[in-house]
């Protein structure tokens, strides 16, 4: 049975001054999913999610939210379905990551507002659902790039919203950050949020979603499970760049590029790597097994 | 500490108002003052007509306008620019970012030049406050594209634009009375105002400034960009034009009332972030009562210091600069 799609893009085109950066552009995504956009710089991957978030319209086509077109959607109403948590941005004040949380709150309030208590337990309540609530007091612009982001999905799940928009998320994070920004967006997605994310890397791709759309200069070249998707051949049609997709034990994928893989310092292809790599670890079973 | 914020800054306030009562050339003391005070309310203590004529001229008639107005210019410059800053993204954006204080300069001169009745002045220089500033937004929509620099581009030209014209008006003034009656205009001052000029400036004043701080709420998310507002679901450009034409006003009125009057808008933000934070649901009502505070006491400075008053757009700018130095240092840590 086809799930009903919880956003639908139509034959949707957009252009800025008569160039056109995205051309009929078809795609559907189920609510709970985490769906990750690919492709390389300036394919359109930004201007498609500011589609998304409403904040521009289509020349041509349509977006559908839970069937309802998107444009006509007011921007309250569509503020509290959808959030949208930007590329990791330093704002001019140093609000506290309170104060920046609450504003996911305004989407509920009406003409002329003060934050009720109920806003500031909601606050509350969602950082330490990202487990940052004692950075309540501090100031936005003083945590480090991490803290923000997660600051930002904070303030989504104040807004109430079920399906989080992000920008390259993980861009501007060290290692430890992007991964674990990676575990609350699968920890969040469990809870049946929607994730849409664009990403520049394949990798995170693979760990984490469900649903990968390649975009190249401003078309879909491929859509579909991620598992599927993010194949050798796709990844060299995209990036121009040859890479292989290995499988290890288990249903997890790692990406190696080939060209680094085959070169003085590591003597082994990708596929070699990985088999000394998967007799190892066999290795290291059987001697665990042993020792038990 | 945010509770008693509010009653605090009020009391100061009030303070510092009843105490300049008392300065100027004619002395009068605290007590004296308090005593002409408990007699016209309360009806109580004694004192002879004379007395009361003398003392409600000086008290009610010229001094208490006066720090009215002092009150009102600082309140309105503080919050206009404070509404700025944050709108702009930017914080060392002051009120007249978009032309208004060029715009009503031109205004003012060109009047006391071609027309020469003070209603007109005032008339003109409020006019064309506005008109600077629609030019401005009026640039910036014949364009596509990043919406703030555009405005800010936009009041650059309309600001260059007035400044020139306000240049030919200089050129053309007849230089014994006119051209000296129109750099005095410049310098600022607040002697000039009258209670009628008073209530007909203050009243749209006062409803403006109270409206900023209802909608200081939407600040905080239009500091974040237009598309992360537009995202949390505020109707960014809409607003954004209201909180505009609000700024504008109250600037406008300002250059009304007692001329150019630099840097309080400025400064006065800083400072009130530095005492409550950034956060502008709080900031935007102090800087009307530390902005109110500030003009207060720089006009009794101004008119304190020397046996002649200095204009007080003079005192601003001289307290202003130093004050800026510091506040730099401080203010540094979040703007990187």
């Amino acid at each position: 049975m086809e799930l009903k799609p919880l956003i639908k893009v139509e034959g949707m085109s957009f252009g800025y001054n008569r160039k056109t950066v995205l051309d009929n552009i078809n795609l559907s995504i189920a609510a709970g999913e985490i769906v990750t956009l690919l492709g390389p710089n300036g394919c359109g991957k930004s201007t498609l999610i500011k589609l998304m978030l409403g904040l521009l319209s289509p020349a041509r086509g349509g977006i559908f939210f839970n069937g309802e077109n998107i444009m006509k959607v007011g921007s309250k109403a569509l503020a509290k379905e959808i959030a949208y948590v930007p590329q990791t941005h330093k704002s001019s004040f140093p609000y506290t990551v309170r104060d920046v949380v609450l504003m996911g709150r305004i989407p509920h309030k009406t003409f002329f507002f003060r934050y009720s208590r109920s806003d500031l337990s909601i606050a509350s309540d969602a950082l330490e659902r990202l487990s940052i609530g004692h950075l309540a007091n501090r100031a936005y612009t003083e945590i480090s790039g991490g803290e923000r982001q997660l600051t930002l999905i904070a303030r989504s799940l104040a807004q109430g919203a079920r399906t989080f928009i992000m920008d390259e998320p993980a861009s501007g994070l060290d290692y430890g950050n992007q991964l674990r920004l990676l575990d609350q967006i699968i920890k969040l997605s469990r809870e049946g949020y929607t994730f849409i994310k664009s990403t520049h890397s394949p990798e995170h791709a693979l760990w984490i979603a469900d649903h990968a759309i390649m975009i190249k200069n401003g078309t879909i070249v491929a859509d579909g499970k991620c598992d599927d998707v993010i194949s050798n051949e796709n990844l060299f049609h995209l990036y121009n760049a040859r890479v292989s997709v290995l499988k290890l034990n288990g249903s997890f994928r790692v990406c190696v590029p080939q060209t680094i893989c085959g070169c003085t310092k590591h003597s082994h292809s990708p596929e070699q790597a990985l088999v000394t790599i998967a007799e190892k670890t066999k290795d290291m079973d059987q001697k665990r097994r042993r020792f038990v | 500490m945010k509770k008693s914020l509010f009653p605090v800054l009020f009391a100061i306030l009030f303070i510092t108002a009843g105490f300049s009562l008392t300065l100027g050339k004619y002395p009068v003391s605290v007590a004296e003052m308090l005593r002409f005070f408990l007699y016209k309310i309360f009806h109580m203590g004694n004192m002879t007509d004379e007395a009361v004529n003398l003392f409600r001229s000086i008290l009610f008639d010229i001094r208490l306008p006066r720090i009215l107005a002092a009150a009102l210019i600082g309140s309105s410059l503080s919050v206009s620019g404070a509404a700025f800053q944050a709108m702009f993204v930017n914080p060392l954006v002051s009120p007249g970012l978009l032309g208004v204080l060029a715009g009503a300069s031109f205004g003012a001169a060109m009047s006391m030049v071609f027309l020469k009745s003070w209603f007109a002045v005032q008339i003109f220089t409020f006019a064309f406050g506005l008109i600077a500033v629609l030019i401005a937004v009026l640039i910036a929509k014949m364009y596509k594209g990043n919406t703030i620099l555009l405005l800010v581009l936009g009041g650059v030209i309309s600001g260059a634009l007035f400044t020139s014209l306000l240049s030919i008006i200089k050129y053309i003034a007849d230089p014994y009375n006119q051209l000296p009656a129109i750099v005095q205009w410049l310098m600022g001052g607040i002697s000039l105002v009258d209670r009628s000029t008073l209530l007909v400036a203050g009243i749209p004043q006062v409803v403006s400034i109270i409206l900023m701080i209802l909608f200081s709420g939407y600040l905080n998310a239009l500091s974040m960009g237009d598309e992360e507002a537009r995202s949390l679901g505020i109707p960014v450009e809409r607003i954004r034009m209201l909180l505009i034409f609000l700024a504008t006003l109250m600037s406008a009125l300002t250059v009304v009332l007692a001329g150019m009057i630099g840097w309080v808008g400025l400064i006065i933000p800083h400072i009130a972030r530095m005492l409550v934070g950034p956060d502008n649901k709080v900031l935007v009502p102090a800087c009307a009562f530390i902005g109110a505070i500030y003009l207060i006491v720089v006009d009794d400075v101004s008119r304190m210091l020397f046996n002649v008053e200095i204009p007080i757009g003079i005192t601003t700018s001289l307290i202003g600069i130093p004050f800026l130095i510091i506040i730099l240092r401080q203010a540094k840590k979040g703007w990187n």
